[in-house]
This record gives C-alpha cells, sequence and structure tokens, in this order.
C-alpha cells in the first residue's frame, strides 16, 4: 500500500529493526549476490592481518539495501524516486540496526524523508534522504 | 566501469533481496506481484548495484589465472602494500564506500536488459581525526534499458583513508 498525503504530515515517523545481531554469513550472502567480493567483508585473516581492521565489516551497500526495505515497507512498492546515503559509521557482525524515515516535506504528490540508520550503541551508520510519490 | 550487458535476472533479484533480509513477496513471487501496483516482480532499490556480476574487469571479483589480494596461504595473495588495503566502494576511486545516491526514472523488472556507463565526477579532499587524509572521488553511472531510456542515475563516492579506520 503507497502513502496518502492527505494521511502523512510533516514529522511523522516510520521505523523498523533492520537486523538483530548482524551474523558474517548475511555478509557472505550480499557479496555473493551483489558481486562485491572485496575480502575486507568477508576474509578475517586478510581483514585482520593486511587491512589492520579488528574483523570483517559489512558493506556500506548492505546497510544501504537493508534500509532500503524499510523504505518500501513505508512507502510502497515501486514508489521511490531518490534514496541516497552517506555511510558515517562501519557495521560490525553483531550489531543490531534501527532505522527511521522522517517526513521532512510533502510537495504535491512527492514525500521527502530524512533517513537514518543507527547501531546499538545510538551511533548512526547511514544517514540519508529519500523522496516517493504519494497517493492524494 | 561499463558494462555492456546487465540483463535483470528474476533469480538474482531473488538473491539480492535475501541478502539485504528483505522478503518482501514482490520480489520473488511473479503471482503475488502481478496484483500489486507495479505489476510484476520489480528489484529492491539498491539492486542495480550488482551490476558488478556482469562487468568483465571488475576488480572486486577474483579472477582464474590472476593473483587475487585476499587471503590463502598467506594473509594476502598480492604482495603490493598499496594493493593490499582494500579496494571498492562505489565511488570507482577505491577504499571504502562514503555515499550511494540513486534517482529512479522507473523500477527494473526481470527482462529488462541495461547497460551502464560510468563517468568520473568530482575529487576533494578531508583530513580527519580518525582516518589521517581522505581523499574522495565521485563517479556518475546512467543504466539505460534496451531502449535506451535512462532507468537510473547513480552516484557514488569512494574515500581512501591515509590509515584504517580508528575504532
Amino acid at each position: 500500500m503507497a502513502l496518502k498525503a492527505s494521511e502523512i504530515k510533516i514529522g511523522d515517523t516510520y521505523s523498523e529493526c533492520l537486523v538483530e545481531d548482524l551474523k558474517r554469513t548475511q555478509i557472505v550472502q550480499y557479496a555473493g549476490a551483489s558481486g562485491d567480493y572485496n575480502p575486507l567483508h568477508t576474509d578475517e585473516i586478510f581483514t585482520t592481518k593486511m587491512a589492520g581492521y579488528p574483523t570483517v565489516f559489512a558493506h556500506g551497500m548492505l546497510t544501504m539495501g537493508m534500509t532500503g526495505g524499510m523504505l518500501t515497507n513505508y512507502v510502497g512498492d515501486g514508489r521511490l524516486t531518490k534514496y541516497g546515503v552517506r555511510f558515517t559509521n562501519q557495521v560490525w557482525p553483531g550489531d543490531t540496526l534501527n532505522s527511521t524515515a522522517t517526513v521532512e516535506s510533502l510537495d504535491g504528490d512527492v514525500v521527502r524523508l530524512v533517513v537514518e540508520t543507527k547501531n546499538q550503541d545510538g551511533a548512526t551508520v547511514l544517514s540519508g534522504y529519500a523522496e516517493a510519490r504519494v497517493d492524494d | 566501469m561499463a558494462v555492456d550487458r546487465f540483463p535483470i535476472e528474476a533469480s538474482h533479484i531473488l538473491m539480492f533481496a535475501r541478502a539485504v533480509g528483505d522478503d518482501n513477496q514482490i520480489y520473488y513471487d511473479a503471482d503475488y506481484a502481478a496484483g500489486t501496483e507495479p505489476g510484476s516482480v520489480i528489484a529492491p532499490p539498491t539492486f542495480a548495484q550488482s551490476s558488478a556480476q556482469f562487468d568483465p574487469d571488475y576488480f572486486l571479483r577474483p579472477k582464474p589465472g590472476q593473483d587475487w589480494f585476499g587471503s590463502g596461504k598467506e594473509p594476502t595473495g598480492v604482495q603490493k602494500k598499496e594493493e593490499s588495503g582494500g579496494g571498492g566502494g562505489g565511488g570507482g576511486g577505491g577504499g571504502l564506500h562514503a555515499e550511494q545516491h540513486f534517482v529512479y526514472h522507473r523500477h527494473l523488472k526481470p527482462g529488462d536488459v541495461l547497460s551502464a556507463e560510468t563517468k568520473p565526477g568530482k575529487t576533494w579532499e578531508k583530513q580527519s581525526k580518525r582516518a589521517g587524509k581522505l581523499m574522495f572521488s565521485e563517479s556518475v553511472t546512467e543504466y539505460r534499458d534496451q531502449n535506451g531510456e535512462l532507468v537510473i542515475t547513480a552516484t557514488g563516492v569512494g574515500v581512501r583513508t591515509e590509515r584504517p579506520v580508528d575504532q
């Protein structure tokens, strides 16, 4: 179901838990589906010994993809017209992510949302925006 | 990056949706999707990123007979230090992925056959406490369908860091 302009107002929020205790296997799934096999995401030995990180970490695009699921659940399928993000902190195995969309403006049949995804410590891992077509 | 042929396939959409933990039926159930507003299975919003699968030269995929910088017997399969920091990101400049933006002119569905052309965008530098000098580079990819129509414009920003990001 798509959003209706008559039923939303500026400041409305919609939130979802995207993932609890992110598993390394899900990061492997994302590598396989997306084709991004950067060892930083799946290769513990490379990532700790060569790249100097404490363990592997998620693709930014996995966080953006999970956050996109929250957005389409809110605005409806096929309704997004724009979606953009900055990756502000890394996402690690074991993280729990919650994401919120907040209505920033409504212009005719286009709603603009502020999008933010945070980890279990309250740190923002992704911040961005989306625009979607809404019904009257 | 240039991708001559990026066929949008139902099983790839299913795998991608699973990977991002999205169990929305519109990504795998054609009968269900027929009754929705889009009228068919569509691809999730960030699916265009998987065009990397169809880039013959994509540098973050191991290729037969070529060195790969991930671990095997040794922590890395290449000796050159500058390659070991990990490449990637959507910015085309290597390093980490800093930003990603999509403009949807229409949504993708199985049967579409896209081509993609990437052009370099802006570059800039910034100093950060957590990772030293940051070198940003932008790239803009236009995805066109089988009729030559622009369907998605994707702008990625990659960042190369002077050292690993402090935790």
